[in-house]
């Protein structure tokens, strides 16, 4: 299987769905002739013209409000925001319109949209670029959320989104871009709502989104090798829908969960599996959840204590070895 | 526009009677903007509209039915009840609503017509704001967006001089002009006195051929005026404005008695003609009233549906993976 980036997955995903329906776009800030500012959309432009591949003004509220009226017409709009932090602007668009227009309208219109871009922090940027809204945008019933690990499911998820007859906050993260991984020639969707077990384990499920499933492999490669303790790593893809049987499946084979999530833990990701898992599988536990979040601050700049910032291998460790 | 004021009248009664929940803005006095613009709507034109959506949706063809039903919160409404006064929609007859955030609904109109010249399909949209959506920024972004990329939006802006109780020269920065603002943005823009029905129709024919035939947009100013309060909540309609004010308006300017008079001058009716489309406009209200009257409520399990489109259509997606919590 070749071996490609996380970006590449991306792009390839882009570049199919383009070429298999003319009424998908795409259309952000600078993803056209300028590539696109992580370059997720690099050569799309050349290949797709300026009809399909479109440069929008500084104008969050306006283009993602136009990618929803788009939509409502059957178009298939797939929207770059160049950071997640930016979809704040432009919430008013995504919480009210996006996520409510289906269930006012008592069925009538489909919203076949994908909003897209980095988000989380890790990459010193300060506090306004590093949001992590995934927990504001699964509140709202009628969003979808998704947030791919891996170069594999990042392709596979992302020509789901775009196929998809709901709109999708599809949130990929700029320190996993560069990430490699094998990916099939071969067309492969991914179901939304269907997690992945990335690493079978019976001691204790480490369970996250993003790249804190990278995170939790690592460490879980440490308990292994340190500990001797086997760790289940749960990559949960999709927020929103959420894959519940296999959250609690692995929790009721290993009795222990810690949840990792680059989410702050304050009504965050984390608060809502903590949740379920107390609510649906309570008897199987020997331990109480624990949780390895952002530490509750806007993200710090200084990139030392930024990276400490973050959940850490240490830190995962240190929760595991205190409930086993 | 006697159907509009005559729905609209029996919607007021049964919201005082207290079988209504939330908002009802009524548009009563507003009738000729919705009715000049909207009727000039051909297969490929299309509408949306903010809060105040009432006469739109008439005009475009929803059934008195169905409206009064969505009033009451009745399953049989347009949107099943979900929806409620501000948010009626019909995207069969390209109507897109009904949308309650002040100025929400402006880059979606801009998103409709980029759709329809995306596709190649000779149509506009209307896209339909108060005078108090016009100082939001995402209005702005829209203009900028739809004055940028040529496309084939119409805004009428519906000055009713009020948004809620501030009035325009509380609100507005330049108050003599709304549509003025277009020429920030290079667009074409137009004042319309809105209760003479042939102007409105000629200045919209002319803002929707010239977004047809070249992509321009363009802001219409209709000036109008609303009778009620910003919605029959509003406890201090009686405050902002003099009752003075509102009689003047009514005695004065009234679209509907100017364009009855207008007709009979023209000889086109007489007085027992309209009394004729008066009563089966009333009558029509009426039998709405009792359809929605009589029309269940949605059961509790409706709550979860029309939120996804692959849950409610059953498919293998929509039964993997948890879409609501604590289900
Ligand atoms: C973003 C937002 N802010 C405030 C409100 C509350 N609100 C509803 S209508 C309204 C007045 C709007 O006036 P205008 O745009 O002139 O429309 P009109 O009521 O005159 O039709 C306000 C302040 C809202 N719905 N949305």
């Amino acid at each position: 299987m070749p071996v490609i980036t996380y970006r590449q997955a991306l792009n390839d995903a882009l570049s199919e769905e383009l070429t298999r329906d003319e009424n998908v776009v795409i259309m952000g800030e600078e993803v056209a002739e300028y590539n696109g500012a992580y370059k997720i959309t690099e050569g799309l432009w050349k290949k797709f013209g300026s009809k399909r591949v479109v440069d929008t003004p500084i104008s969050e509220a306006g283009f993602i409000g136009l990618g929803v009226g788009a939509a409502m017409m059957g178009m298939r709009p797939v929207m770059e925001l160049m950071f997640w932090s930016f979809a704040y602007v432009a919430f008013d668009q995504i919480i009210n319109n996006a996520g409510c227009v289906r269930y006012m309208s008592g069925g009538l219109i489909n919203l076949p949209l994908v909003i897209r871009g980095p988000a989380n922090g890790g990459t010193n940027v300060g506090a306004t670029h590093s949001h992590t809204p995934e927990n504001f945008l699964a509140n709202t019933p009628g969003l979808k959320v998704v947030c791919p690990a891996t170069p594999y499911d990042a392709k596979g998820l992302m020509k789901t989104a775009i196929r998809d007859n709901d709109p999708v906050c599809f949130m990929e993260n700029t320190l996993l871009y560069g990430d490699q991984g094998e990916v099939p020639e071969e067309e492969y969707l991914i179901p939304l709502g269907v997690a992945d077990i990335k690493r079978e384990g019976a001691d204790v499920s480490l369970i996250g989104h993003g790249r804190a499933v990278i995170t939790a492999l690592n460490a879980a490669h440490r308990l292994a090798e340190e500990f001797d303790i086997s760790a289940e790593v749960i990559d949960l893809r999709s927020i929103r829908p959420l894959d519940e049987e296999t959250i609690l499946d692995s929790v009721r084979k290993t009795h222990r969960a810690v949840l990792v999530d680059e989410n702050k833990p304050f009504c965050g990701v984390s608060s809502q599996i903590a949740t379920l898992i107390q609510e649906k599988a309570f008897d199987d536990l020997d331990a109480p959840v624990q949780r390895v979040c952002s530490l509750d601050a806007p993200a710090i700049y200084s990139p030392p204590v930024e990276a400490l910032q973050l959940p850490t291998v240490d830190r995962i460790i240190q929760k595991v070895l205190a409930i086993s | 526009m006697l159907r509009i004021r005559r729905f609209e009248q029996a919607s007021l009664k049964l919201y005082q009677q207290g079988k209504m929940g939330g908002f009802l803005h009524l548009y009563i006095g507003q009738e000729s903007v919705a009715v000049g613009t909207c009727s000039l709507l051909g297969p490929n034109d299309h509408a949306i509209t903010a809060y105040r959506d009432h006469g739109h949706a008439l005009v475009v063809g929803m059934s008195m039915n169905e409206c009064m039903a969505e009033l009451l919160g009745k399953a049989t409404g347009c949107s099943k009840g979900k929806g409620g006064s501000m948010h009626f929609f019909a995207p069969d007859k390209n109507y897109w609503g009904g949308h309650g955030i002040v100025a929400g609904q402006t880059p979606l109109g801009l998103g409709i017509a980029y759709a329809l010249k995306y596709k190649g399909l000779k149509g506009c949209c209307l896209t339909y704001l108060g005078d108090g959506a016009v100082n939001q920024g995402v209005f702005h972004e829209s203009l900028n967006l739809a004055a940028l990329w040529n496309i084939p939006v119409v805004y009428v802006i519906e000055n009713n001089q009020y948004s809620m109780g501030t009035s325009l020269a509380r609100s507005s920065a330049i108050k003599a002009c709304l549509a003025e603002r277009a020429e920030a943005y290079a667009m074409d823009w137009d004042i319309v006195n809105g209760e003479n029905l042939y102007e409105v129709r000629a200045k919209t024919f002319d803002a929707m051929e010239r977004a047809r035939e070249k992509c321009r947009p363009s802001i219409l100013e209709i000036d109008t005026y609303r009778y009620y309060g910003h919605s029959v909540a509003d406890a201090n309609a009686k405050v902002y404005r003099k009752a003075e004010e509102i009689e003047f308006y009514k005695q004065n300017h009234d679209p509907i008695m100017l364009w009855e008079k207008r007709l009979k001058d023209e000889g086109v009716a007489d007085d027992a003609l309209i009394e004729k489309i008066d009563n089966e406009a009333k009558a029509e209200a009426a039998a709405s009233v009792a359809f929605a009257e009589d029309s269940p409520f949605p059961e509790l399990e409706d709550i979860f549906t029309d939120i996804y489109h692959e849950v409610d259509m059953g498919t293998e997606a929509g039964r993997t993976g948890r879409h609501f919590f604590n289900d």
